[in-house]
């Protein structure tokens, strides 16, 4: 079985600034995989390397064991792969339901048609309704996307990443300034809309990645020095002393 | 027919439906055509009985250069209002259309084409379009400032290729041509100018109904999404460069329409219909009326024509105080006058209107007389400065001012600082006011 | 044919740097504060119509002060009271401002000085040829405009490379955000930079305005030429606007003076034409005629084929 996505010695420089430093990495189809990593290890811009936003300097990536390595963000969309941002990214003039729409469309095959109106498209409709009902967003979706709360964003974030069915999900710090009791309901809620699917984060809250991932990889200046199972992360020496240590007390709390 | 259907099922079942499916039906609903077609039965009926109520021929003047104005800052508000593109070159695709109509036009005439009239503006919109298709190719890339720059220099290119290609542009003086040789439609050969009204007419209102169809297709909510956060949208699987492409042409080929009609119209068209001026006065056009707005285009065009053909009577400032307007809408009033009439949505809803009357009616007072005395200043400063000599006198508002006294001059300057004060003085009273009407509890701020 | 290409280097020159004079101050608040300036054009014609009015009270020499001085205080008061209101709105709002503002100052200037041309000229003490060659004048005005230019923008480079104030404005070109955290008044800077930018224009407008012909219309015949100049060059580069404000100030004049046409082409080739063609106007293309819109042509090469400009860095 191909794994849903590969890396193979992918580096990326800002100027003469090694950023990632030569990634090799396997996520297996249908895996749960948390990246970690203290700040500043290129988490982020590695997501945006296999997103497409950023070029690399070297190395390829395969999406599903096809090579998507000079694809457009779009084109990697099209191919199964679908993520979320850090900073939250919607449309902030649209409203709740058009957010979810717009995911929708192109994968369902829309396009850019100019001979279809969305509004008489009824499994257009039900599926976005669906979705928002998923999200727990279904009374908010006249409103405007920029006045929702924060954590109501956050969860439009993820609706309008799981709305076109990719089945390659990348989620950039999902809980990130969330409280307790909203972390736990985005907990449920990735557990529950990546069913099924491969998924990819980056978190911070060491709570989330135990109780989420099946595997974790660790990302230390540009590097990754270990990948494996929680148990056998949480064991490993090298983590430790890189980066673990520094923060087992607030994971295990969540614990 | 997908609305009435809604409606059976939501009859037939009500109680068993899941929330999800019941805010499905809610949008399909809400966005069917059928809600908005009494407006455009309405519009119909208006622009109908129009030459009844303005048979005169400058009215009929007037509303046929409303029409295309309509249709051009339409097309407009595409690129800006949708799609997110600032353009100071659509003059281009504009003038472009009517060029090419109007030779057609002659094609009639001359090598006996037959082609009925009311077709023309559709061909003016496919060469509109012909034209858009390879700029789009190269200056839909980015939005913003750059796609601004191209769409400038663009417009610069064709203006000035208009003066070295004479065959086609016709030199300073244009071309010209006749519509009324083509094949006679319903028994009319389009002599008369209300003739012309209602071909107008029709035209403007199947553009503009096709223009507000576009915006509810998926090519149309995307350019909103890609207006919105066009990153967003490459990582739901849309090509930003390739959504702008189609709006861009889209709104060249209704652009290209306009500039047939305009050649149906005046039968002669100059290097000034496709220069930088025109280009500039339909984002006024679009701006002043409200670019967020689907209607905000049709007012705008509306209010200025209307101060282009009737103001410009009056005065010779009028070009003066359109600038003025158009600032400080831009300043105080960036969705336009539609946004200003729209932000009475809530207090209308929460029934609160009334409460306005009496804050609005005092502010009226101070209003009037700060753009009488501004008026009176502008137009005495403009007799005192470029009359000719021995010329004193001012006409302004029907008076006739004598500039060279002094007392004119303290009347305005009175009225124009009085009413100044006299806003300066209740803005506070008139947006507490406002916002007590319109949020809860005046919090809203 | 010696005679034709001094000449069109000189008229070039000229004609180069004006455009950088208008260009660099374009670039500088770019750069800065991320507004295309369309209306500052309006400020050069203003520089020029300002001077015009003080040469007739107290002659050119004042002027030459006191109308950019003047310029950049209008410049300063317009960035206080209206760009940055406009500001929240997101650039292309403030791009929509500068238009209209663009758009008012023309009114304006036609309300106090009317729509004729004015009659501003250069004073009398440059009014001599300085020198002649193969017996065509070369007027000393135009020595004087060069020397003006050159002079202002070793002032320019000096300020901004050696001077406190000129490193905290490179340091806000980049990093805005991070200089206003070290307790700079950025929003000050703004509007200095702002109104220094609007006083070169002045500046140009005052000596372009006897050489060019001061009327309502000479923003606009300059102003898209400014913005090929920085789009051309790179958006946000000095030195890129630069070269090309020389490059668009010499393609311009040597396709005025060499009368090449079409025709000559054609006849080389040995190739004859119909007079009566659809296309004839393509046959008698002569350089000078295509001289106005070769920018344009230039604009839209550069963004198909370099779209950072020639020495940007920004993508456009």
């Amino acid at each position: 079985m191909t794994a849903a996505l590969q890396m193979q010695g992918v580096r990326k420089n800002f100027g003469p600034t090694e950023i990632i430093r030569g990634i090799d990495l396997e996520i297996r189809a249908g895996e749960r995989h948390a990246i970690i990593g203290p700040n500043g290890a290129g988490k982020s811009t590695l997501f945006h390397l296999i997103s497409g936003k950023y070029s690399k300097t070297a190395g390829r990536i395969l999406l599903n064991g096809t090579e998507v390595t000079e694809l457009q963000p779009y084109q990697i969309n099209r191919m199964g792969l679908s993520r979320s941002f850090q900073i939250t990214n919607i449309f902030p003039r649209l409203s709740v339901f058009e957010n979810v729409r717009c995911g929708l469309l192109w994968s369902m095959d829309y396009r850019n048609s100019f001979w279809r109106l969305v509004d008489t498209e009824r499994a257009l409709n039900e599926r976005a309704a669906q979705i928002l009902d998923q999200i727990g967003l279904l009374d908010r979706c006249d409103l405007p996307a920029g006045v929702l709360a924060y954590a109501e964003q956050r969860a439009l974030e993820i609706g309008i990443t799981i709305a076109g069915g990719a089945d390659v999900i990348m989620l950039d710090e999902p809980t990130a300034g969330m409280s307790h009791s909203e972390t736990e309901g985005v907990v449920d809620l990735i557990r529950r809309v990546t069913e099924g699917r491969t998924l990819v984060m980056v978190e911070h809250d060491m709570g989330v990645v135990f109780n989420l991932a099946d595997r974790i990889s660790v990302l230390v200046y540009g590097e990754i020095i270990a990948t494996g199972s929680p148990e056998e992360v949480r064991a490993s020496k090298a983590v430790q002393e890189a980066y673990l240590g520094t923060v087992q007390e607030s994971g295990e709390e969540v614990l | 027919m997908s609305a009435s259907e809604t409606t059976t099922a939501r009859v037939v079942a009500p109680d068993t439906e899941p929330a999800w499916k019941r805010v499905a039906d809610d949008q399909m609903r809400r966005g069917a055509f059928t809600r908005t077609l009494p407006m455009w039965v309405g519009a119909f009926a208006l622009l109908m009985v129009m030459p009844l109520l303005f048979p005169s021929a400058v009215g009929v003047t007037i509303m046929n250069q409303m029409g295309i104005s309509i249709v051009f800052a339409l097309s407009y508000n595409m690129l800006l209002g949708q799609g997110g593109m600032l353009s100071f070159g659509h003059a281009v695709y504009f003038g472009l259309g009517g060029f090419l109509s109007v030779h057609v036009m002659n094609y009639v005439e001359y090598d006996g084409w037959w082609l009925p009239l009311p077709l023309l503006p559709f061909l003016g919109g496919l060469f509109g379009l012909a034209f858009a298709i390879p700029i789009a190719g190269f200056s839909t890339r980015r939005a913003g400032t750059v796609f601004a720059m191209i769409s400038l220099g663009v417009g610069e290119l064709v203006a000035a290729c208009s003066i070295i290609f004479v065959a086609f542009f016709g030199g300073e003086e244009g071309v010209s041509g006749d519509r009324t040789m083509g094949p006679p439609v319903f028994g009319s050969e389009f002599l008369s100018e209300v003739e012309v009204y209602y071909l107008t007419a029709v035209i403007v209102l199947i553009s503009a109904l096709f223009m507000y169809l576009f915006s509810r297709t998926p090519a149309g909510r995307m350019a909103n999404a890609v207006r919105d956060n066009e990153e967003r949208a490459e990582f739901v699987g849309y090509s930003q460069r390739y959504v702008r492409f189609v709006s861009f042409c889209a709104a060249g080929f209704f652009a290209g329409v306009a500039g047939g009609l305009f050649a149906i119209n005046y039968e002669i068209l100059t290097e000034e219909n496709l220069n930088l001026v025109t280009s500039g006065w339909v984002l006024l056009m679009a701006f002043i009326g409200g670019v967020g707005f689907f209607i905000g285009p049709i007012v705008g065009a509306i209010l200025l024509t209307l101060l282009q053909t009737v103001l410009s009577n009056h005065t010779e400032l009028w070009q003066l105080y359109v600038g003025i307007l158009f600032v400080l809408t831009v300043m105080y009033a960036p969705r336009g006058l539609t946004g200003l009439v729209m932000m009475h949505g809530p207090a209308l809803r929460a029934g609160r209107l009334g409460m306005l009357a009496v804050p609005y009616a005092i502010a009226v007072v101070p209003l009037l007389a700060l753009l009488a005395g501004t008026a009176l200043l502008l137009e005495m400063g403009h007799t005192a400065n470029q009359s000719v000599v021995g010329e004193s006198e001012a006409h302004v508002f029907g008076l006739t001012l004598d500039v060279t006294t002094a007392l004119p001059w303290v009347v305005a300057a009175v009225l124009a600082v009085g009413g100044g004060y006299g806003l300066y003085r209740i803005a506070q009273y008139l947006r507490d006011a406002f916002a007590q009407a319109t949020g809860p509890a005046g919090g809203h701020q | 044919m010696t005679e034709l290409v001094i000449f069109s280097l000189l008229n070039g020159l000229v004609t180069g740097l004006l455009l950088f004079m208008l260009s660099s101050g374009l670039t500088l608040i770019f750069s800065m504060m991320g507004v295309l300036n369309f209306a500052h054009a309006s400020f050069y014609m203003l520089g020029a119509y300002f001077a015009y009015t003080i040469s007739s009270y107290i002659g050119f020499w004042p002027g030459l002060i006191v109308a950019p001085l003047l310029v950049g205080l209008a410049g300063a008061l317009v960035e206080r009271y209206g760009l940055r209101h406009v500001h929240r709105h997101g650039h292309v709002a403030e791009l929509i401002f500068t238009f209209g503002l663009a758009f008012l100052i023309e009114e304006i200037v036609q309300f106090f000085w009317g729509r004729a041309t004015k009659d501003y000229s250069e004073p009398e003490l440059l009014h001599f040829p300085l020198f002649t060659l193969y017996g065509q004048n070369f007027p000393a005005y135009k020595a004087f405009m060069i020397l003006i230019s050159i002079g202002i923008f070793i002032g320019l480079f000096t300020v901004l490379s050696r001077s406190r104030i000129g490193l905290i404005i490179q340091a806000a070109i980049t990093h805005p955000h991070t200089v206003s955290n070290l307790g700079h008044n950025v929003p000050l800077v703004f509007m200095g930079v702002f109104g220094v930018g609007s006083a070169l224009a002045g500046l140009a407008g005052v000596i372009a305005g006897p050489a060019l012909g001061t009327f309502p219309g000479m923003a606009f015949v300059l102003g898209s030429i400014v913005f090929v100049v920085i789009v051309v060059g790179g958006l946000g580069s000095l030195p890129g606007a630069f070269v090309a404000s020389l490059l668009i100030g010499w393609l311009q004049t040597f396709a005025i003076a060499l009368d090449w046409s079409v025709n000559d082409l054609l006849d080389i080739l040995g190739v004859s034409f119909d007079a009566d063609h659809v296309l004839r106007d393509l046959w008698t293309l002569s350089l000078p005629q295509v001289a106005p819109i070769l920018p344009y042509i230039l604009l839209i090469l550069i963004l198909i084929f370099r779209p950072t400009g020639l020495m940007g860095k920004r993508e456009t």
